[in-house]
């Protein structure tokens, strides 16, 4: 059994409450907080080896320490929940069962960093969220722990929520400080970064709700002890949204360095595929992320077990793994089409490309446009040449990493299934019989 | 919309609006844009006409322009007219695998129109849209602010029935019911 540190309370009834939620011990590491020296708060999530859950990884103990701190100039703490990962459904549930949980970690968080206002971006399509936040902030303030002299420590401090517009690239956290602002989603280039002028001009860092969240039990336990849990360099517990045609697909609070196996096939997670067919494929990390065969996401190309870690996912770089990301774990049975799936995603990164950059916005539609040819059994096998020409051009290319996210998936997808690929070119006569997903009618009744 | 009704918001959409500006530092209303527009959408019939932009432009106290170049970004204003419930059904990977693909064409079949179309009726306009983070319980649409999930046909048919039954004036995402002074 794997710790529950952020989802050990979210099925108590009423924990969306602050009521009970602090009758289940909230904000008594808020109350801990205040008490301790801010850069004492940030050398504890250093210690805890704590690595962003946004997609990246990168350590959030190290970000808070690189925020700029100019006398006279605010500084500010923006939780990223846009949320908008293909696969990547983890951050939704947590806020609209703990979203007090998030309020804590933000509190706790602009206290180390000194900001005294802080806002959550959230996605405008989670709009009923956004009210569960924004309730749950009102509650605070009405209590106290929210506002002026917080928990009468004399820290004032202010919490909004925001929602966005609809667009992906939001979540990209320079787009995400342009959309606060008002603007459209565009990147900013990098340097300078958020760290030192971000939101308004001012020193900004975006965290995930997780990574936020995250802070409490940190705070709570002690960095060292979080850092016990999980394996290396991954450490702590990592919420996995699991998807695609797994019996048991949801949100799953697992300990770093669960065997993948263990977490398709285990009755404790995702319970094995579902109507038990085989397992074809996983996209482990988000749709940006690479995506591996059954025999390479079960065990690395060394023969060693797969683990869900970042190191492990990463093991033999792109030529045979992948990334831990989001988190968001798409599994696909031995019926689905890859290229079809792929198609999917290419659609979706030409749809949410912002258009700065030439590479991306036209080479996503490039690629959206051969595969769709591919699918219609128009394709020829220079096409599929031409789409990893294409991929490649790019890949490190563009101001803002949606154009390398984009190029992963076309390149995985040939790298591990060009004989597909061929398939379709071939006989597209074959192909087009067989539709490759789910029929919505025959959905096992059980799992509706 | 009508051509003469005159374009202001209700009492509590303004109180609500000028809150909503307090949130951010002094001279950064226009932060408060994507909320706002939000808010047009619930008070003008779920639609952002070029009059209804210039109005928050207005409230905001920044350019028109400002205003149609982000309205046009997102994907979640309408600039045309809308049905009196709009349909988002979620056509990505994680759906797709879960069978999206055959929810789209019963929809399209059922009322009578294309992805982007208005029900002759004027009740439903069907829209496909990129994940929505409900891929566990795919497949899944959204109408307003709720989120439809684990669907199937018979689902799509007492929701639509239930929209029909219930829906008397158009849904915007921020419904106007949270829109209180
Ligand atoms: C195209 C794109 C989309 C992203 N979407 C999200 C998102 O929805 N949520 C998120 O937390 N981070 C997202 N990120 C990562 C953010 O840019 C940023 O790294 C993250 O919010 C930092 O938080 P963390 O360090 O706590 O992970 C995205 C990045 C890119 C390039
Ligand atoms: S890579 Fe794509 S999304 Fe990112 S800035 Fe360039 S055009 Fe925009
Ligand atoms: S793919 Fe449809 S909700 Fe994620």
């Amino acid at each position: 059994m794997g710790r529950k540190l952020l989802t050990e309370h979210i099925n108590v009834p009423g924990i969306r409450n602050l009521d009970t939620y602090r009758k289940h011990g909230g904000y008594e590491t808020l109350k801990k907080a205040l008490g301790m020296k801010p850069e004492d708060i940030v050398e504890e999530v250093k210690k805890s080896g704590l690595r962003g859950r946004g997609g990246a990884g990168f350590p959030t103990g190290m970000k808070w320490g690189f925020l700029a701190k100019p006398e006279g100039v605010p500084r500010y703490l923006v939780c990223n929940a846009d949320e908008s990962e293909p696969g990547t459904f983890k951050d939704r549930y947590m806020m609209e069962f703990l979203p007090h949980l998030l309020i804590e970690g933000m509190a706790i968080g602009s206290f180390a960093l000194g900001c005294r206002t802080s806002y959550i971006y959230i996605r405008g399509e989670l709009m009923y969220v956004f009210h569960i936040l924004q309730e749950a902030i009102d509650e605070a303030y009405a209590a106290g722990l929210l506002g002026k002299n917080i928990l009468g420590t004399g820290f004032d401090f202010d919490l909004n929520v925001h929602c966005g517009g609809g667009a992906y690239i939001c979540g990209e956290e320079t787009a995400l400080i342009e959309s606060l602002e008002g603007k459209r989603g565009n990147p900013r280039i990098k340097p300078p970064f958020p760290a030192i002028k971000g939101v308004w001009g001012c020193p900004t860092v975006v965290n995930n709700v997780e990574s936020i969240m995250a802070v409490v039990p940190i705070i709570r336990d002690g960095g060292d002890e979080y850092a016990k849990i999980g394996i290396g360099k991954s450490t702590g517990t990592k919420l996995i949204s699991a998807c695609g045609h797994l019996k048991k697909p949801g949100v799953y609070e697992i300990d770093l360095g669960l065997p993948v196996e263990e977490f398709i096939y285990s009755d404790e997670y995702c319970g094995g595929i579902r109507n038990d067919k085989k397992l074809k494929a996983v996209v482990a990390g988000g749709s940006s992320v690479p995506i591996l065969p059954a025999e390479l996401i079960l065990k690395t190309a060394a023969g060693e077990p797969r683990l869900m870690s970042y190191e492990s996912l990463s093991d033999g770089g792109f030529a045979s793994g992948t990334m831990l990301g989001s988190g968001g774990f798409i599994a696909m049975d031995e019926d689905t089409s890859i290229v079809k799936n792929l198609y999917t995603f290419t659609r979706f990164y030409h749809h949410e490309s912002c258009g700065q950059c030439s590479p991306c916005r036209e080479g996503t539609g490039w690629m959206e446009k051969l595969l769709h040819k591919i699918l219609d059994g128009h394709g020829t096998l220079q096409d599929v040449d031409l789409l990893w020409e294409i991929q490649s051009k790019i890949e490190g290319k563009t101001i803002c990493p949606l154009g390398d996210a984009a190029a992963w998936p076309v390149a995985s997808a040939i790298r591990h299934f060009k004989s597909e690929f061929e398939e379709y070119v071939r006989n597209p006569q074959n192909i087009q019989k067989d539709r490759h997903y789910y029929r919505v009618n025959n959905i096992n009744p059980e799992l509706v | 919309m009508s051509e003469n009704k005159e374009i202001k918001f209700s009492e509590d959409a303004l109180a609500l609006v000028s809150r909503i500006i307090n949130r951010y530092p002094e001279g950064r209303q226009k932060s408060a844009l994507l909320p706002v527009l939000h808010i047009a959408q619930a008070e003008f019939d779920g639609w952002l006409s070029p009059a209804v932009m210039d109005y928050v432009a207005s409230l905001l106290n920044i350019q028109s322009i400002e205003v149609y170049e982000v309205a046009s970004f997102y994907s979640m204003f309408n600039l045309k007219p809308v049905g009196k419930c709009v349909v988002e059904v979620c056509r990505t990977g994680p759906c797709w695998l879960m069978g999206a693909e055959d929810i789209v064409k019963y929809m399209e079949k059922k009322l009578g129109v294309k992805e982007g179309g208005t029900s002759a009726d004027g009740m439903f306009t069907l829209k496909t849209v990129e994940c929505l983070a409900s891929c566990g319980t795919a497949p899944m649409m959204q109408i307003g602010e709720t989120y439809h999930e684990n669907l199937t046909l018979q689902k799509i048919d007492d929701i639509l029935d239930g929209c029909r039954n219930n829906v008397t004036e158009p849904i915007a995402h921020w419904r106007k019911n949270k829109i209180k002074a």
